[in-house]
């Protein structure tokens, strides 16, 4: 116990643990809040979804050596729409139209990864995310990233809660439905791009799906579940971190293994009446 | 008397097939109505129609005080989400969506509206649940909080979808109960759609009946005793319908 006391206190020396460790937390707090919306909506695998349009994006950007994101953010962006747009035109569920994005990028990614030899192991790094090497400029970013998250979601929070629960009732009460589910596609679509580079492609859904499943075990209303989702998330991203400069372990898996903890956790509080 | 909403030869149409053909009815102040008629007769399309969620191609329809769609109406839907159990909201959460049609963004909920939430609340009987989450309430519970989130803003006009099918008689009854007091005792105007024209006819100041085209609106007494409808149904059917009159 007080060798891994200290090895925290060793790891808070370094730059890049505290770097990890900002950058880390904010983005667990807009991907954890930004998950109560899409998984409540069933929309729980857009992380999944954009996160490989993220990876296809990546691949254009290597390709014509520009910047990652500057490309990453509009494309996933415009996926997000692409989906809304299937599931409100094309009578598709919105698993099924994630689902047609999502394997329609990976396959445009590889491709282009095939067609380009000489990026693969540039691309390879977002597939698992690199949440120990950050940079000024992603700080400044997640900052503003998450501020934005959390002033437009405390902004329209009623709007958001309503059409969440009830979208044809929001509807009835005026709301701009469309105006919302676009703000939330916008907000995650961003919230992936800059995601990935952290936790990486395979893993950014799970920094979604997992707070919010593991505090529907044993939150009754909406607004606990997003405290608690937002409290787990970070918590697994502070401890993932440290467990990986602890451990040497990749930290991205080292998060989502905590957070699989966590929801078994919670489960069995769930199953066994504690709380 | 003063009417509250007007529909004027309303024709609606999914791309070519015609789903309701030139309906024309006034709801006056008070008014009870229930909305009749067999599966895909077109009621609940007829409520979208009033509450603004289905774009119609012919027609007009009109409230008395000037709102283009039924956003000042409370409305209880057909299928509430009420029924899934992990969805995360509790009672005091899910009737503050009622309060949200008359604010303008950014939408707050403030002490007052906790105020207004508790009260109606206490009024439909179900305060001790306001902390409760909604997916671990019975049906019969379930149905009181939408009620409540619908008459939370005090609506002059209450539209309701199908509200009892789902639940068990003993709780119908005092569901509709609770609607007949609202209309007699606050003068609430009250649009019901259902297909146990039975039970409803109970309750009810005017039967709507619908087939897609207007069959018969009026009184439920005219309903029963209409040899319009004795046509239409035939006298059996329209015994069923009606014992409670023709037995008079």
């Amino acid at each position: 116990m007080i060798n891994v006391i200290q090895g925290i206190m060793e790891a808070v020396q370094y730059d890049f643990i505290l770097k990890a460790l900002l950058v880390g937390s904010l983005i667990a707090t807009c991907c954890s809040i930004l998950g109560v919306f899409l998984v409540l909506k069933k929309f729980s695998l857009i992380g999944d979804g954009l996160a490989h349009v993220s990876f296809a994006s990546v691949a254009v950007a290597l390709l014509f050596a520009a910047s990652p994101l500057l490309i990453s953010i509009p494309m996933v962006i415009v996926a997000s729409f692409i989906i809304l747009k299937l599931n409100e035109k094309a009578d598709l569920h919105g698993d099924a139209a994630i689902g047609l994005v999502s394997s329609f990028s990976i396959a445009a990614g590889v491709l282009i990864a095939s067609l380009a030899n000489g990026f693969n192991v540039d691309l390879m790094s977002y597939l698992f995310g690199s949440i120990l090497v950050i940079s000024d400029v992603d700080i400044v970013i997640s900052i503003i990233l998450s501020a934005a998250v959390i002033i437009l979601v405390l902004l329209f929070y009623n709007n958001l809660f309503a059409i969440t629960y009830d979208e044809e009732f929001a509807r009835v009460a005026g709301l701009n439905t469309r105006l919302m589910n676009y703000l939330i596609a916008v907000l995650t679509s961003v919230t992936i791009a800059i995601g990935i580079r952290i936790v990486g492609t395979m893993l950014i859904s799970s920094l979604i799906v997992f707070p919010t499943v593991t505090a529907l075990q044993i939150s009754k209303g909406f607004k606990g579940t997003m405290v608690i989702s937002a409290v787990v998330s970070v918590s697994c991203v502070i401890s993932g971190v440290f467990l990986s400069y602890l451990f040497n372990l990749p930290t991205g898996a080292a998060i989502v293994m905590l957070n699989t903890v966590i929801f078994l956790a919670f489960f069995c509080i769930k199953r066994l009446n504690i709380i | 008397m003063n009417s509250i909403l007007s529909v004027e030869n309303l024709t609606l149409k999914y791309g070519r097939h015609e789903v309701l053909s030139n309906i024309s009815f006034t709801a006056e102040v008070g008014d009870y109505i229930g909305i009749v008629g067999p599966n895909g007769s077109g009621k609940t399309t007829l409520l979208k129609a009033i509450l603004g969620l289905h774009p119609f191609s012919e027609g007009k329809i009109r409230f008395n005080n000037g709102s283009k769609d039924g956003r000042f109406a409370g409305y209880l839907p057909q299928k509430a989400v009420a029924s899934d159990r992990i969805f995360p909201a509790t009672v005091r959460e899910i009737v503050s969506i009622g309060l949200l049609a008359r604010k303008k963004d950014p939408k707050f909920i403030s002490k007052g509206d906790y105020i207004k939430i508790d009260a109606i609340l206490d009024k439909l009987e179900i305060s001790d649940l306001k902390r409760k989450k909604m997916g671990n309430l019975s049906g019969g519970q379930q149905q009181r909080v939408l009620l409540a989130r619908a008459l939370v803003s005090s609506p002059e006009l209450l539209i309701l979808d199908e509200p009892a099918s789902a639940l068990d008689p003993k709780i119908r009854e005092d569901f509709y109960g609770i609607l007949k007091d609202l209309n007699e005792k606050e003068g609430v105007t009250i649009l019901l759609v259902s297909h146990d024209m039975a039970s409803i006819g109970q309750y009810t100041k005017k039967m709507l009946y619908l087939d897609r085209r207007l069959v018969f609106f009026g009184s439920y007494e005219e309903f029963c005793k209409s040899p319009d409808m004795t046509v239409y149904f035939g006298h059996l059917s329209q015994h069923q319908f009606c014992w409670r009159h023709l037995d008079d």
